[in-house]
């Protein structure tokens, strides 16, 4: 495989990898935080920072691990992380933190974070690491914001905490209980595999673009 | 709280797949046959009595004591990952048989993050001792009886028709929405 430039490892994250839509991992935060946009951005926001903090980390320390313990060392790192993200949101974000609740701790397990240390920052320098990291936060943090918004404008009819429509609008309650956040991913996933398969053929040259 | 209404609570009201979206990955993953669902289902629920216990008394005695809080992620990380080992290890000597069937599952505990909720919650809420095993117990129940129902429909999805975009996760995460739909129908019975 040739290497890579450190472009590509960034913008595979948002689309062709991303990981909500097609690799389908971290579902716990994506279903449980996206009942509206403010939440689902903080969220991603503080994921973005874990992965790339970890996924540097992560790539430095690489040689001093054996990799018998390597994954409770890298659960440690992450662990760190998660400590000093929730610490400053108690701090300078509090209403986030209270509606965030117990799923900033629950970063420590999310899948997309030890997926990437594990499949590539490890095999990878600091640099294609931390764009990878990067791409892949930014992805993650798209998805929030994308149900998010889906879910705030339909269930509470507001987007951003402003109010859209008028005194006539009933909001679609279920969206924002548990149920409507497995119907709408579904659906935007749905959407998202349809979308792939049409525009296939132009993400294949976008990409050899990239690459070159 | 009384033990039966917290165990109720736990296992159906406020069930951790359907209602706090906790332990999706297997939920997701492992959902394709019930009797992988099933075994699946008991390494959860074992694997989570025993860390409610253990992060009980580790969070009570060590991390109190010691004026430490702030250790709880990093701590409760370990203690979980280690324990999943030793778990894997002590069933392997003990009961090949039950190894055979959990196996596989033991490894996929660590990164499901339903065991490290039911540590979060129980000091978050600060159950006592057996409250907290109660609370473990009934986690697991609850996540047992939803992956196994799933199991069950995805079955049954296997002869249906479906749309091509709609094949795999995101049919999957249709089903579990109607599933979390009918379950909300059991919200009231306790108060959270």
């Amino acid at each position: 495989m040739a290497a890579r430039s450190i472009t590509y490892e960034f913008a595979k994250g948002l689309i062709k990898n991303n990981p909500v839509f097609v690799q389908v991992l971290g579902m716990c935060p994506v279903l449980a935080v996206t009942t509206s946009v403010v939440n689902g951005v903080g969220m991603g926001m503080a994921t973005s920072f874990v992965l790339v903090s970890a996924a540097l980390i992560g790539s430095l320390i690489k040689p001093l691990v054996p990799s018998e313990v390597r994954i409770p060392v890298y659960a440690v790192v992450i662990a760190t992380f998660v400590t000093i993200a929730d610490l400053v949101l108690r701090a300078f974000f509090p209403p986030l933190s209270e509606a965030l609740g117990p799923y900033v701790p629950l970063i420590v397990v999310n899948c997309v974070i030890m997926g990437r240390i594990e499949a590539f920052a490890t095999r990878n320098g600091p640099g294609p690491a931390v764009s990878d990291a990067l791409g892949m936060g930014a992805g993650f943090t798209a998805a929030l914001m994308v149900l998010g918004g889906m879910r705030e404008v339909l269930g509470s009819g507001a987007f951003f905490g402003i109010e859209l429509f008028g005194e006539g609008f009933t909001p679609l309650l279920v969206m924002i209980l548990p149920a409507g956040a497995f119907l709408t991913l579904g659906v935007l996933m749905a959407i998202f595999n349809a979308l792939k398969e049409g525009s296939h053929t132009v993400l294949i040259r976008a990409e050899s673009k990239a690459e070159a | 709280m009384s033990l039966v209404v917290l165990i109720i609570s736990a296992a159906i009201v406020n069930n951790f797949v359907l209602t706090y979206f906790v332990g999706i990955c297997p939920f997701i993953g492992v959902s394709k046959k019930i009797d992988a669902a099933l075994s699946m289902g008991i390494a959860v629920t074992f694997v989570m009595t025993i860390t409610a216990i253990v992060t009980w008394i580790i969070n009570r005695f060590i991390l109190i004591q010691l004026g430490l809080p702030f250790l709880e992620y990093v701590s409760y990380i370990v203690v979980i990952a280690s324990l999943v080992q030793f778990v894997e290890m002590f069933i392997k000597k003990t009961s090949p048989a039950l190894y055979k069937t959990l196996g596989i599952f033991l490894p996929l505990i660590t990164t499901n993050c339903a065991i490290l909720f039911v540590a979060l919650l129980h000091t978050m809420r600060g159950y006592g001792f057996i409250e907290s095993v109660v609370f473990g117990i009934g986690a697991g129940v609850g996540f047992t009886l939803a992956i196994v129902i799933m199991a069950g429909i995805r079955e049954q999805l296997e002869t249906a028709d479906i749309p091509k975009p709609f094949q795999g996760a995101a049919i999957t995460l249709i089903v579990a929405g109607i599933l979390a739909l009918a379950f909300m129908g059991f919200s009231g019975l306790v108060a959270a």
